[in-house]
């Protein structure tokens, strides 16, 4: 189901957590919220979700509005950052207690959990308690808990947050497969751009409790609207007011000064696997530093102390 | 030779004060009640009088310890969930029953509900009688152990925090299905702890009901007041017999805590 | 989310620890409607009752309440006994703590249990407990009875626990690596306690030395039987209290109970401070 936001401000005493923000998710889309720290995505998460009150503005699912509904009448499945499993129950439990709230026979229960448990992979672990399970398996367990009652839309506030970064990068995975199988909106929250570009399908990036940009991963990469989206999306390189990405300096022999290659000297040669850094310094002794492959550095023979040719990008300006 | 005067110093003192203080006397208590047998003992804990005393105390616990589990929790959710700007002033009004003495506390419930009090007119021509009677003893014994459940389960439900209940929110629960599935199972140990803290208290309270009671033998007498009692007549035996009566529901209390101590440990590990 | 200053100040404001979802508005009225009606039959109004009572005759005659030679001695002795037993409480309290947490010897856990004995203890067994060993015929071979030291020793037995269990906890969360570095710069165990573990007691130590000063002012049931209650001699605030309600004199009793909630308010709230503006310092 789609989700429509409007106009939606939301204030913590002084503080402006959200400022007459906006957003619509298409019915069946996978959209990150990316922001640093305060940006106001959890709050706008738990907004959609009924978990706050919105000062102005409304929310609305599948075109009905429910800014004042509360969140247990909102049919929606939430995900929190630390997972918040009830510690008293089973797993089993825990994904059942959305359905036996309702009233569920006990044969529904117990189908529906366990075509849940073998979704995310928890089988054979019905009955543990979540101080006897991982980090990883605690995650699953509540994306089964808040799947269980067939929500129309399914929020995660920071998933992978709290998880290690092998788990994390196999988890990313799976969501998104999860997501193509059960194709139910889905807004998750992120303060890593990596993931945000790897999971989802569109990215609304926030600072300070407004939106900066909304667009697929591949747009905001290359066609940044501001300073704050260029710098938070990728490295940068701030040359004055322009900023250039270092993977488009380009570095030639020295004295090659085609196109408006001027002269540098490498201060620094970083190997980071395929990737090597290179730190430069300018003739108006600006530094700056170059992304450039294994092959580059070994054809030039980079190192310290050397002096070749930078060809820098047209930068970007943001007025 | 120095590190084991340095650690035999305090222990010495401290164990010796201890001893002093606490182990001797109460061990002294149970040496003169028993040192002439069990026949007095046994022969003074069944005297009508004691008998009474000590079921009234009972029946002021089984009273009591209900409406405080209640209203205790109740308080606790309002400190620690509530959204009002009275938080503060009903934390006050949580520390009061601790600093104000029972005898002072007694004395307040006789103004309120007494003959000559606020509402003494009133309760008369309706027949009721508070002070001098059952109904006076359990709002004295409710007042003094009023602060122990909510005092106990607060630091839990703070602990708990609000993540738990907003999941059951999102997964459709009410907010009575939330309570009773997610918060009280998660708080319990928190509760009964604070609940054997109430019982204790209740069944030792003795200045505020000494003034409501009347202390009538057999009557309005409780267990504490029936010690008294004794004592002041001179029958030590019945005195100590009855003290080591509620000598041993301490320790008996006193054991549960550590019991529940250990058990809350294990749980708030997890 | 890393928890920055500004999610750190959301937190401060935000209304997540209401838990009580929407819905159930009604039946958390009446729960509300209920808990303030059994606080203002329990404690408000009797409160109250006790202000106005004790306001009742003006300036005048309160004042004439307390001032009068028997009330004026009965809360001397108080406040002096309450403060002998608070000091004597903080040192010796402050002492056990540590033999608990830093002593190891056989029996050790019995001797824990047993500092709580106290609260579970009614008062009134405490003082035939205490007169049992130190009163006449007592095999001590002393008779404190009807004499100042049986009050001071009724109360040490009453708040025994309060310094205790409160320095026992800090005690056991102090980061013994300060007292190892201290110890490598040269300082001696005098100095290392002195010096470091001291003034991080400290708090905890002010915390249970004011409510055992509470404790002590309104204590009735472990002195009463002990001291006699011996006018200008052994009676005490709560004991000269209560003979007034039973001679009738509920306004001059009412008075000098005010006099008392006063004072245990005033070094509750001031402990309640202090340990503000020490954590405050703690950062």
């Amino acid at each position: 189901m789609a989700i429509e936001v409007h106009n939606v401000t939301k204030r913590f005493g002084s503080f402006t957590a959200l400022d007459d923000v906006s957003v619509t998710v298409k019915d069946g889309a996978l959209m990150a919220l990316l922001g640093p720290s305060g940006s106001g995505k959890s709050t706008l998460l738990r907004i959609i979700a009924g978990l706050e009150t919105p000062d102005a503005g409304n929310v609305s699912i599948a075109g009905q509005d429910l800014t004042a509904a509360p969140a247990r009448t909102r049919g929606v499945g939430f995900v929190f950052q630390h997972y918040a499993p009830f510690k008293h129950m089973t797993v089993y439990d825990n994904v059942a207690f959305g359905l036996t709230v309702r009233r569920a026979s006990k044969n529904e229960v117990n189908e529906r959990v366990g075509e849940l448990l073998s979704l995310v992979r928890l089988d054979g672990l019905a009955k543990r308690y979540p101080s006897q399970l991982s980090g990883g398996q605690l995650q699953r367990m509540a994306l089964a808990r808040a799947l269980a009652p067939q929500p129309k839309v399914l929020l995660l506030d920071e998933p992978f947050g709290a998880l290690d970064v092998q788990v994390r990068g196999e988890l990313r995975e799976w969501l998104r497969r999860l997501h193509e199988e059960i194709h139910v909106t889905t807004i998750f929250v992120t303060h890593d751009q990596e993931e945000a570009m790897d999971v989802a399908g569109q990215i609304v990036v926030m600072n300070g409790g407004r939106i900066e940009q909304t667009g697929t991963p591949r747009e905001l990469y290359e066609q940044p609207v501001n300073e704050f989206v260029m710098s938070f999306i990728g490295p940068v390189n701030r040359l004055g007011d322009a900023l250039l990405r270092p993977h488009d300096i380009q570095i030639l022999p020295g004295g090659d000064f085609a196109s408006g290659a001027v002269e540098a000297l490498v201060r620094r040669v970083v190997h980071l696997g395929f990737e090597v850094r290179v730190e430069l310094t300018l003739p108006d002794g600006r530094d700056i530093w170059a992304q450039v492959t294994r092959e580059t550095t070994a054809e030039l023979e980079l190192e310290e102390g050397q002096i070749l040719s930078a060809r820098l990008p047209t930068p970007r300006l943001f007025a | 030779m120095a590190v084991s005067v340095r650690r035999l110093g305090p222990r010495a003192v401290g164990l010796t004060y201890l001893l002093a203080l606490l182990g001797a006397p109460v061990a002294m208590i149970f040496y003169r009640t028993f040192e002439h047998g069990l026949a007095p003992v046994w022969n003074a804990v069944t005297q009508p009088n004691a008998i009474h005393a000590f079921w009234l105390s009972v029946e002021l616990v089984a009273i009591v310890v209900p409406l405080n589990t209640v209203f205790g929790i109740g308080i606790a959710l309002l400190i620690e969930r509530g959204r009002f700007r009275g938080r503060a002033l009903l934390g006050l009004l949580l520390d009061l029953p601790f600093a104000i003495s029972p005898v002072v506390v007694g004395l307040a419930l006789v103004l309120v509900y007494g003959r000559t009090g606020w509402f003494g007119n009133w309760l008369t021509a309706h027949g009721i009688q508070v002070i001098f009677s059952i109904p006076g003893m359990v709002l004295a014994t409710a007042f003094v152990s009023l602060p122990f459940v909510a005092r106990e389960t607060v630091p839990v439900l703070h602990e708990l925090g609000t993540d738990a209940e907003q999941a059951a929110a999102t997964l459709g629960a009410s907010a009575w299905q939330t309570f009773r599935r997610v918060t009280l199972p998660a708080i319990r140990w928190g509760v009964v702890y604070g609940v054997v803290l109430t019982t204790a208290r209740a069944l030792g309270e003795f200045g505020a009901v000494s003034i409501v009671s009347g202390r009538l033998e057999g009557q309005t007498q409780t267990l504490p007041l029936y010690v008294q009692d004794r004592f002041e007549n001179f029958d030590t035996t019945g005195a100590y017999a009855a003290a080591v009566v509620l000598a041993l529901l301490a320790f008996a209390t006193l054991l549960t805590m550590n019991l529940l101590a250990r058990r809350t440990r294990r749980d708030t590990a997890v | 989310m890393s928890p920055g200053p500004v999610s750190q100040a959301l937190e401060r404001h935000s209304p997540r620890r209401r838990g009580l979802p929407a819905g159930g508005r009604s039946a958390t009225a009446l729960g509300n409607g209920l808990l303030a009606g059994y606080l203002s039959v329990l404690v408000l109004l009797p409160v109250s009752a006790l202000l106005a009572s004790a306001a009742s005759g003006g300036s005048a005659a309160f004042w004439q309440s307390v001032s009068g030679p028997e009330a004026v001695a009965a809360l001397k002795l108080t406040l002096v006994a309450s403060a002998i037993v608070v000091v004597v409480n903080a040192l010796f309290g402050t002492l056990i703590a540590w033999v608990l947490v830093r002593d190891e010897f056989p029996g050790k856990r019995v001797v824990n249990a047993l500092i709580d004995l106290p609260f579970a203890l009614p008062t009134v067994v405490a003082g035939v407990v205490l007169l049992a060993l130190y009163g006449k015929g007592g095999p001590a071979g002393i008779d404190i009875t009807f004499t100042r030291a049986a009050v001071g020793l009724a109360l040490l037995f009453v708040t025994l626990p309060f310094v205790v269990r409160s320095v026992q906890p800090v005690l056991i969360e102090l980061d013994r690596s300060m007292e190892e570095a201290a110890g490598s710069l040269g300082a001696g165990s005098w100095t290392v306690f002195r010096r470091i573990v001291l003034p991080n007691l400290t708090p905890a130590i002010l915390s249970g030395a004011a409510l055992s000063f509470a404790r002590a002012l309104g204590e009735f049931g472990s002195v009463v039987l002990i001291s006699g209650n011996l006018p200008f001699k052994t009676e005490v605030g709560s004991v000269y209290i209560f003979n007034q309600v039973e001679n009738d004199n509920v306004a001059a009793a009412a008075s000098v109970s005010v006099v008392l909630l006063a004072c245990a308010l005033v070094v509750l709230g001031a402990m309640t401070w202090l340990s503000r503006r020490g954590s405050a310092h703690g950062g």
